[in-house]
């Protein structure tokens, strides 16, 4: 009964995660239903927009540590502190202006390039602003807080101890993450079925040719499909960041969340949340039962072996249609 | 046609075929001998999901003959040519090939029992160049192993001079010769269409499928194309199965003509038989259906 | 003028599809070969040997066996990174097991063990296309460096958890281990990319390169036209995994001496091989000699400029290195998305015509 008990423990924390994985998947499936580019910079994204975000906040000087290589000089702060809704605010800005940017230098330039070279671009764009981060902000890791709850939520410990028999400790944070990342799905899905906007971005999605033949501006919808995108990676980057600190490893759930996104399909946005839940319930449920056997850290693979094991048997993926090959 | 083809293409030609026992061979108005069942489709049913493509259709190609499918779009015609090809493998029916049942087999075993065929939409490989193209057809009959060819020692490099030896003399036959090194991707339209054939006689077939050899051509580029196919089957002998939309080209070429539409099977027989067939008339004029 | 096939005629098919066609670059072939042979090795320092030649050579054979799979066989991995560990891990398990047997036929070996592992990773893309397989194929690249973290017995127990180069000799010269000298580590790996530089491009004018590069441009037309798609990816894979098995066992054993699973063979080993194929060209052998020598030298390049004379500090040279590198790939990738191959053979097709440009 213990043992159960424990496993479930094991399973709503995993579900926490899996929310994590979801939203950096979600940012994904956007990008990639309507522009067609795999953006591997997804979580440098969030990376980028956390640090940006403790940046603000604590009013630092961008490129100090530049600068001061350069001029000699000891600049580190503005010696002021952003309120945190003012600091999201401009953090958020920083993340549409960032989209015009990679639109214009970058996309702009690919328009019709074979998928691999588009993937392969934003490798490269995810390199470039992983030291852009570092170089602006300094590679120190960093402590974001803008007033999420943290620490065990006593009441759900009460709660499921009256249930069950037994307190289980859950980080608000996570409860707060899951009904945020809830919220945000909804907005999206919302902003995508009712708004003109999200229409014509649609419409993209389905057919480049056709939706241009129709008058919708082709750079303005991938302007703003990045700059949802960036939004998406500064609500992950906040989660992420207040849970474990603002380092370079939060780049890395993007990995993590392209078995995320084999499991629900590319295109699909019910795929990536229901993806991300599977691979995070099931990458903590097998490090609880087989870690132990085979030494531990098994969620540093998991995920992948799942994803793969899994599309050989439904290569379509869990949402996907089953294609008609023809010649 | 150039003036050396026909010395040179009697020795890529397969032995005559003699008619298969129990079938009745015949000679053509134009003197060309036409043999047994060469494949046999019997009561071919084609779904996906709850479309049925092909509806029992059964018909048979002989020995040596060019042997026409048409129909209106839709009609299925190359959904038949890719069963035929074993790239669609049928829920009903049974295809006979050279007196046997083909048992459940891939696509690159059938290519391999001596079927070779081009596409409706080009499906050259776009990053090779036209003898590498060509070369392809011939895969098929590349007896080397891996480390030889690492090595480039044994059978490799002697199978790769033999084999060009033959692909050379498809181009020149195809008059393709000036575009030899060119990347596919490159060509247009017309010698594209022509590369494709190169490669499908590369592999020496029994059985030539052509999938609209001549969509999409001008009227000089459709001469071309037919005199090639005539000349393949007069002087290797390869029996060729095409779809055509040029109801023109398809009486002056074939010597029988399957009529489809709707997946179904509306008429079988000689240019002559088919043109004054009833069915055949309405399914192309539309008629009124009550 | 100089640079022209007009009046270098062939005689026969034989001549027609040798490597280089053409009278002068047969030429520059065979005296870049008698200078890497000839003067380099007398002339090498340990600093050239290090940080430039010998990790160009490797990354060299590794280049060229991701483009063997991606360029030629149309199938995108992201697992060389775990790849080369295995080749480094089964290099030393060789060598320390049988230490009485060569070096050279251990690291032989490893690139068969890796092309066996290769080939089993290598399974799902006959189901799993594209991107897809991509990711896939990351399930080889963390499951094997964890696999060599946590299974004591790939690092001979040994407590740092790492494995290091014994000292192994060939005709009497130290080509393993500290005492190595900078000749005999470059001739080594000189010796091995000459090779496999050879044996690529024999596979790939052959029969099998067509049908890695048919499965590429379309995999339907050409299983149709007779290519069975099994035999034609799974000796991709191992054609590449052997050369990439060889690159990490060289790796560890002749260049870094020392190896530790996570840190050595990273995914980031397997981005830097990947941008080395698409940097140089994709389906070419020089473009994979050319992204590599671009990639091993541009970090030198920039570490001088910026930490040798500008004084910067390090942390802040390798976050710019960072982001010089992502921006070339960015421009390479606009500018020329067919690598530096294509860039080369549009030079030289200006220099056919030259001095006439029209």
């Amino acid at each position: 009964m213990d043992q159960l008990l424990y496993a479930s423990e094991v399973l709503v924390n995993g579900l926490m995660t899996g929310v994590m994985y979801s939203l950096v998947a979600l940012g994904f499936v956007l990008i990639f239903k309507a522009s067609g580019v795999f953006n591997y910079a997804q979580g440098v994204l969030a990376l980028f927009a956390a640090l940006t975000l403790v940046g603000i906040q604590q009013g630092q000087v961008p490129f100090a540590h530049l600068i001061n290589a350069i001029t000699g000089s000891h600049i580190s702060s503005f010696g002021w502190t952003v309120p945190s809704l003012l600091a999201i605010l401009l953090t958020a800005l920083v993340m549409v202006g960032l989209a015009i940017l990679i639109e214009t230098l970058v996309l702009k330039h690919l328009v019709g390039q074979e998928p691999i070279i588009m993937f392969m671009a934003t490798i490269g764009l995810a390199y470039f602003l992983e030291g852009l981060g570092d170089i602006m902000w300094g590679a120190d890791v960093k402590t974001l807080d803008v007033g999420l709850p943290q620490g065990i939520s006593e009441t759900a410990e009460a709660w499921t101890a009256a249930l069950t028999g037994y307190g289980f400790f859950i980080d608000r944070l996570d409860i707060w993450a899951t009904v945020i990342a809830a919220l945000l799905v909804a907005a999206l899905v919302a902003f995508s079925q009712y708004t003109k906007q999200g229409r014509a971005m649609r419409a993209v999605a389905d057919d480049h040719q056709a939706a241009l033949s129709v008058g919708i501006s082709l750079r303005f919808i991938w302007v703003m499909v990045w700059s949802i995108a960036g939004f998406v990676a500064l609500v992950a980057g906040i989660m992420w960041g207040t849970k474990s600190g603002v380092q370079f490893s939060l780049s890395l759930i993007a990995l993590k969340a392209l078995p995320v996104l084999m499991l629900g399909g590319f295109t699909s946005i019910p795929g990536a949340i229901v993806g991300g839940l599977i691979i995070g319930v099931g990458e903590k449920l097998f490090e609880f039962y087989v870690g132990p056997l085979v030494g531990g850290a098994t969620e540093a693979w998991f995920a992948y072996v799942l994803a793969l094991i899994f599309l050989v048997f439904r290569p379509q993926g869990l949402f996907g249609e089953r294609i008609i090959e023809r010649v | 046609m150039s003036p050396t083809s026909p010395t040179i293409l009697s020795e890529l030609a397969p032995p005559p075929a003699a008619p298969a026992p129990g079938t009745d061979g015949y000679i053509t108005a134009d003197g060309r001998k036409i043999g047994g069942v060469l494949m046999d489709l019997r009561h071919i049913t084609l779904r996906f999901g709850g479309v049925t493509a092909i509806k029992d259709i059964s018909f048979d190609i002989r020995e040596g003959e060019i042997r026409a499918i048409i129909g209106p779009n839709g009609a299925g015609k190359s959904s038949m040519m890719n069963v035929m090809s074993g790239f669609y493998v049928p829920q009903e029916g049974e295809v006979w090939f050279r007196g046997a049942k083909r048992p459940p087999m891939r696509p690159y075993q059938v290519a391999r029992q001596g079927l070779a065929r081009t596409f409706q939409n080009i499906a050259l490989f776009d990053g090779m160049s036209v003898l590498d193209n060509i070369m392809t057809g011939r895969l098929t009959m590349m007896k080397s192993s891996l480390l030889e060819q690492a090595l480039w020692w044994g059978r490799a490099e002697a199978e790769e001079t033999r084999h060009r030896e033959q692909v050379e003399k498809i181009i020149d036959f195809l008059e393709i010769q000036n575009i030899r090194k060119t990347p596919v991707g490159r060509l247009p339209y017309g010698l594209k269409k022509r590369v494709e054939l190169a490669r499908a006689l590369a592999a020496e077939p029994k059985l030539l499928m052509l999938d609209e050899p001549m969509a999409g051509m001008n009227v000089e580029e459709k001469e071309d194309m037919s005199r090639f196919i005539l000349d393949v089957n007069d002087e290797f002998g390869t029996t060729i199965a095409l779809i055509e939309h040029d109801m023109g080209v398809v009486m002056d070429l074939s010597d029988r003509v399957v009529v489809m539409d709707y997946g179904r099977k509306i008429g079988d027989g000689t240019p002559d038989e088919v043109r004054n067939n009833q069915e055949v008339i309405d399914a192309y004029l539309g008629v009124a259906h009550d | 003028m100089l640079y022209r096939e007009a009046g270098d005629f062939k005689t026969s098919y034989r001549d027609d599809s040798q490597t280089f066609p053409l009278k002068l670059d047969r030429m520059g072939y065979w005296v870049t070969l008698a200078v890497a042979f000839g003067v380099i090795p007398f002339v090498i320092t340990d600093y050239w040997a290090n940080a430039v030649l010998v990790p160009f050579l490797i990354y060299a054979i590794a280049a060229l066996g991701l483009n063997i799979l991606v360029g030629y066989g149309g199938q995108v991995s992201l697992g060389t990174g775990g790849f080369m560990a295995v080749g480094a891990y089964a290099t030393y398990k060789l060598s320390t097991a049988f230490p009485e047997i060569s070096l050279l036929i251990h690291i032989l070996l490893a690139g068969g063990i890796t092309a066996a592992v290769g080939v089993f990773f290598g399974l799902p893309s006959l189901r799993i296309k594209g991107f897809y397989l991509a990711v896939a194929t990351l399930a080889a690249q963390f499951f094997l460096v964890w696999l060599f973290n946590k299974v004591p017995w790939f690092y001979n127990y040994s407590a740092s958890g790492q494995i290091t180069a014994p000292e192994r000799t060939f005709m009497g010269y130290v080509i393993s281990g500290p005492a190595t000298s900078a000749s005999a580590k470059y001739l080594v790996c000189l010796v091995f990319a000459v090779g496999l530089a050879w044996v690529a491009r024999n596979l790939t004018r052959g029969t099998a390169g067509r049908k890695w590069m048919a499965i590429r441009d379309m995999d339907i037309a050409a299983e149709i036209i007779g290519v069975n798609p099994l035999t034609a990816k799974m000796s991709a894979f191992a054609v590449s995994s052997f050369f990439i098995g060889v690159a990490g066992a060289l790796l560890f054993s002749i260049y870094l001496g020392a190896a530790e699973a996570s840190e050595t063979f990273g995914i980031n080993k397997s981005f830097l091989v990947l941008f080395m194929v698409i940097i140089g060209g994709l389906g070419s052998i020089f473009g994979s000699f050319a992204g590599a020598a671009f990639l091993v030298v541009l970090p030198v390049f920039l570490k001088n400029v910026l930490v040798g004379a500008l004084g910067w500090p390090t942390d802040l040279a390798a976050h710019l290195e960072l982001m010089i590198v992502g921006a070339l790939i960015v421009f390479f990738l606009i500018v020329e998305p067919h690598g530096l191959a294509q860039l080369w053979r549009l030079t030289k097709e200006k220099l056919r015509l030259w001095p006439f440009p029209h």
